[in-house]
């Protein structure tokens, strides 16, 4: 008989659910019965409602059970698991999943699929393609192909990512930098851990384009301390792509040298912002800078940086593999490409959704999430982490594209949709949303660092019942100077979950609501 | 449940450890990072040292060690149990859940159980909020907590 083969998700999420424990006790079961077994560690596929979902290789492919307790484990192998027999955990090909069926998978094509470990499994995916073609085409070519293919970061900002490699490309400069944006604070993302802990390699390769293309010679991953996970595969991965010559002196044998170093992050939100982590990383108080000067002209030890969210740099190598026009395919608007959506909280169908922009929101929360996980309806979703505004049922026809949101008084930050159902106080996460700002800023603008204090103060008089009217006035009006006068997007954009709540529910803050 | 295993602070250790630590770009972060991974904490006596190192004032060192949540001044409880209290992890019922956990601790936040085996602190967002409510013991995360499996998670911390 061929070796029995299983795959193993060991991502945090996968981990949380105790894959861990049911992969011991699957070892155990199989050691019992003689049967030798390779477990191979994957990611996860990011259908966290059935995590631990666990992969057997068949003749007919791979079959997926899920979610497996340490409980189900005596009972699935006995029932045939390994030959994909049936059972009442039995998925069928994960591919054939719908969820899975009905998204493009650019980005997230290999994630809990390869062997999370193995350079040779990356290869046989179709790792090192583009950086193939990035060193065939040469540095200004490959900018102008991520250019081309309308890539914009994925971190929140939304700024395109070409035209800042071309800025860093342009700066001349011995030493330059990339910096990799994995502090990943937003509530309710996780696209980023995913990536790192499932496949390591396409940010490896991602970053080690962008340092060939425009001229750096070393990259640091910023991870926060909250993935300890992430830091762990993250580190092995660049051991092993050192070791085999993609990292170093002549990196990928192009001749250029190129090596990573990971840092870690300390519980700070505000060091996800760009220059506050510059600062983080140079050992310093993580303060936001003013600017100018543009990190991409005077960044990290005032060298020329290139800053990019783990999914930016993650999406060139299959960009650089396929083409900016086949990139350009999915999308709408402004908003070209893939973007993996991140169903979380009070959500049915939990999981990581890659699709071009351009769905609207109801067809995320209603079709593709299943509405809610605890049965109820849905009443709010608050988009783009917690600076992201707060949608009520009557906005959900807007399509998730960066201007649609914007138009609406919203934004799509990093991709995370958090699901509330009707049990939720909208009055309560808006005091939330400014107490978040209070304890997470950096202190440097006045507006942001007392006026969130005043604003928790405020909302807690209107929860109370204290001048309602006048108070609610008072709190748009604090929101307008934190809008107008904060140096960065925390205190300035704190307004949008506040004001949206306030606007979208009056009715939580015992407030009457205004006739449309 | 495994006990973290911290040494007891040692100078010579300390200087060991920060020497090494040193040899980064930017090196203020790692070497506090290294330095609470060692003694579990940031004791006092190391900031001038860390500032001799990095040809800093101790008042610099305290600067950015006081600016990230992560960093302590004081030895933790045995284990360190932090729980999200973000909104994803809200959305799923976490503060009644939080509410059970200080009443079976009877702490607070940011408190240590009086026989010191639990220290309890909130955490924004561990990236688990498909698997919410969540939470990390020690390091290790847990997903889909609720009144029982937290409860157990608690009586096995104290145990140990
Ligand atoms: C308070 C604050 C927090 C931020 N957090 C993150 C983060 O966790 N991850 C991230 O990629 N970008 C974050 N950003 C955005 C970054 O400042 C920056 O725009 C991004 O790293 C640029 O990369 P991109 O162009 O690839 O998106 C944050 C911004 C602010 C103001
Ligand atoms: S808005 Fe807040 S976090 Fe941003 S720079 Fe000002 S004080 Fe710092
Ligand atoms: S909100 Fe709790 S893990 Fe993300």
């Amino acid at each position: 008989m061929s070796q029995a083969k299983l795959y193993i998700p060991r991502d945090a999420g996968a981990l949380g659910l105790g894959s861990s424990d049911v992969e011991m006790a699957m070892i155990a079961a199989l050691k019992k019965r003689n049967i030798d077994a390779d477990f191979v560690h994957t990611g996860s596929r990011g259908l966290y409602w059935l995590e631990p979902m666990i992969e057997v290789a068949t003749p007919q492919g791979r079959i997926a059970y899920g979610p497996v307790t340490v409980d189900d484990v005596e009972e699935l192998v006995a029932a045939g698991m390994l030959d994909g027999k049936p059972h009442r955990l039995r998925l069928g090909k994960p591919e054939e999943l719908p969820f899975l069926k009905h998204q493009s998978r650019l980005t997230f094509a290999r994630c809990g699929i390869v062997d999370r470990n193995s350079l040779d499994d990356y290869r046989a995916h179709s790792g090192w393609v583009g950086l193939e073609k990035a060193l065939s085409l040469g540095p200004a070519a490959t900018v102008d192909l991520v250019t081309k293919s309308g890539l914009r970061g994925r971190g929140g900002a939304g700024f395109p990512t070409g035209i800042k490699w071309k800025t860093v490309l342009d700066t001349p400069g011995a030493q330059k930098y990339i910096v990799c944006n994995a502090d990943e604070g937003d509530s309710g993302t996780y696209a980023d851990r995913m990536i790192m802990e499932g496949d390591p390699f396409t940010l490896i390769e991602g970053m080690t384009i962008a340092g060939v293309s425009v001229g750096a010679t070393k990259g640091f991953i910023y991870i926060r301390s909250e993935y300890p996970h992430s830091i762990y595969v993250m580190q092995r991965a660049i051991d092993r792509a050192r070791k085999a010559g993609v990292l170093g002196a002549d990196a990928f044998g192009s001749g250029k040298a190129f090596d990573l170093d990971i840092r870690e992050g300390a519980g700070a939100y505000v060091c996800g912002e760009e220059t506050s982590m510059l600062d983080s990383i140079e050992g310093k108080r993580g303060q936001v800078r003013a600017k100018p000067p543009l990190p991409a002209h005077k960044g990290l030890f005032g060298k020329p940086t290139v800053i990019n969210n783990v999914i930016s740099l993650a999406s060139v190598p299959w960009i650089l593999a396929n083409g900016a026009e086949a990139y350009m395919n999915f999308g709408m608007g402004r908003s070209r490409g893939t973007m993996p959506i991140q169903l979380a909280g009070n959500v049915r169908y939990r999981g990581l959704f890659e699709t071009g922009f351009g769905l609207t929101l109801g067809e995320i929360v209603d079709d593709i999430g299943g509405g809610t996980a605890s049965g109820r309806p849905v009443r709010a979703v608050q988009v783009g982490g917690p600076l992201g505004a707060y949608f009520p049922r009557n906005l959900f026809d807007t399509p998730f594209d960066i201007e649609a949101f914007t138009a609406k008084g919203g934004l799509i930050g990093h991709g995370g949709v958090v699901v509330f159902d009707d049990t939720v106080d909208m009055a309560k996460m808006a005091r939330f949303a400014m107490e978040f700002c209070s304890i997470e800023s950096c202190g440097k603008c006045t507006p942001c660092r007392i006026g969130s204090v005043r604003g928790v103060e405020t909302i807690d008089k209107i929860i109370k019942g204290e001048r309602r009217e006048a108070n609610a006035a008072l709190l748009a009006d604090l929101c307008d100077t934190m809008k107008f006068g904060s140096l960065c997007a925390l205190g300035g954009f704190v307004p949008y979950p506040v004001m949206s709540a306030l606007t979208h529910f009056p009715e939580d803050f015992g407030l009457v609501r205004k006739a449309a | 449940m495994p006990v973290p295993n911290y040494e007891p602070w040692d100078e010579t250790r300390a200087a060991e450890v920060i020497a090494e630590a040193a040899k980064q770009d930017g090196a203020c972060m790692p070497i506090l990072h290294a330095v609470q991974r060692t003694f579990g904490y940031v004791p006092e006596e190391a900031l001038p040292m860390i500032a001799q190192t990095l040809n800093l004032s101790r008042a610099d060192v305290y600067g950015v060690f006081s600016f990230y949540h992560d960093f302590r001044h004081e030895r933790a409880g045995r284990h360190v149990m932090k729980l999200c209290r973000a909104e994803a992890c809200q959305a799923m019922g976490a503060d009644a859940l939080h509410k059970h956990a200080r009443d079976k601790l009877q702490i607070g936040w940011g408190e240590t159980t009086a026989d010191g085996k639990v220290t309890l602190e909130p955490v924004y967002c561990l990236g688990l909020c498909a698997c919410a409510p969540s939470g990390m013991i020690d390091g290790k995360v847990y997903g889909g907590l609720d009144n029982a499996k937290l409860g157990k998670l608690i009586d096995r911390a104290r145990a140990a």
